[in-house]
């Protein structure tokens, strides 16, 4: 079907969807009432910006640190240019990656290109998880380095951040 | 928590079924009921167990700037510079890591040119410089949490 929310609507729909999904039997038929439409249509937007990749998940954003998922490791990696989309590619698909970025060196102070979030409920675990995810890549030789965090001094979002930071860094 | 809430929570990470009666789908899926789905993620809510409920954002659609940085900030003024960033509405999940940079930190502005003025003020208020690193490919955003 074509022509679902006008624009007013579309927008006053995604503010509505930026503070979360009403946890209603219809969110749907919720969220239509709210903007002056009705559920079909709504269910078609979302469906049309899921398509669109304005979402990464529809679901839930979990407090990682406080269900034991204390242990955080940002892999930082040199990784030859003609290599790294390959290379991210194939870290980015491996179990236990959750976040992978191609970011700029800084030369000489930051020599590193390739950035993997993994987390893990023990340090212990999480070293061996990449010690493998290195070793299986033919990455063991390449220049790394593992920063763990130690602490966290702001955990929830500045004002333009949305959840999804949360754990970008974390 | 318990075992079902597990199972709840996991399954919840996978996305919630975009149809008319998702709590139905679910509940049928889950062999429980859609009141009972709802309550549990509101108590998970109100325990703090989870953050939040709904779409997640591809960050690059929402318009704004963001990117990660790093201080190597000296031991001896690590939280009196901490609280500096603490202060600074644009700072955004700052946390100590172990290594000469040993503040990380994400900055969210509304423009580009917002991201190189918070930069150029935190160095001026801390006199130590930047590592700024925006992302420059996008490889993977998994955030899976197998619970």
């Amino acid at each position: 079907m074509t022509g679902c929310l006008n624009d007013l609507q579309a927008l006053q729909l995604r503010r509505l969807l930026e503070g979360g999904l009403p946890l209603a039997a219809r969110p749907y038929q919720r969220l239509a009432e709210q903007i002056g439409s009705v559920e079909e249509r709504v269910l078609e937007q979302i469906q049309r910006w899921q398509e669109e990749g304005l979402f990464r998940r529809f679901g839930l954003v979990l407090k990682h640190r406080a269900l034991g998922f204390r242990a955080n490791a940002m892999l930082v990696m040199d990784i030859p240019d003609a290599q790294v989309d390959e290379v991210g590619r194939r870290l980015g698909q491996a179990a236990g990656v959750n976040l992978c970025y191609q970011r700029p060196r800084r030369l000489p102070q930051w020599p590193y290109n390739l950035f993997c979030m993994v987390h893990g409920r023990e340090r212990e675990q999480v070293c061996q998880l990449i010690e493998r995810l290195l070793a299986d890549n033919g990455l063991s030789d390449v220049p790394h380095q593992l920063l763990f965090s130690t602490r966290a001094f702001k955990q929830c979002g500045g004002r333009f951040a949305p959840p999804l930071l949360e754990v970008a860094n974390g | 928590m318990d075992e079902f809430d597990r199972l709840l929570i996991n399954r919840l990470q996978h996305g919630l079924p975009l149809v008319r009666h998702p709590w139905e789908a679910l509940a049928e899926e889950l062999g429980s009921t859609s009141e009972a789905l709802r309550e549990r993620v509101q108590a998970l809510l109100d325990d703090g167990t989870l953050t939040r409920f709904g779409p997640m954002f591809d960050i690059d659609r929402l318009g704004g700037a963001f990117t990660l940085a790093a201080l190597s900030v000296p031991e001896a003024r690590f939280d009196e510079v901490a609280a500096q960033l603490e202060a600074m509405p644009e700072v955004a999940h700052n946390y100590r890591r172990e290594h000469r940079w040993n503040m990380w930190f994400v900055l969210g502005c509304e423009t580009p040119q917002g991201i190189a003025e918070s930069i150029a003020r935190i160095e001026a208020e801390t006199g130590l410089a930047v590592l700024n690193l925006p992302k420059e490919e996008t490889f993977h955003v998994g955030l899976h949490f197998p619970v």
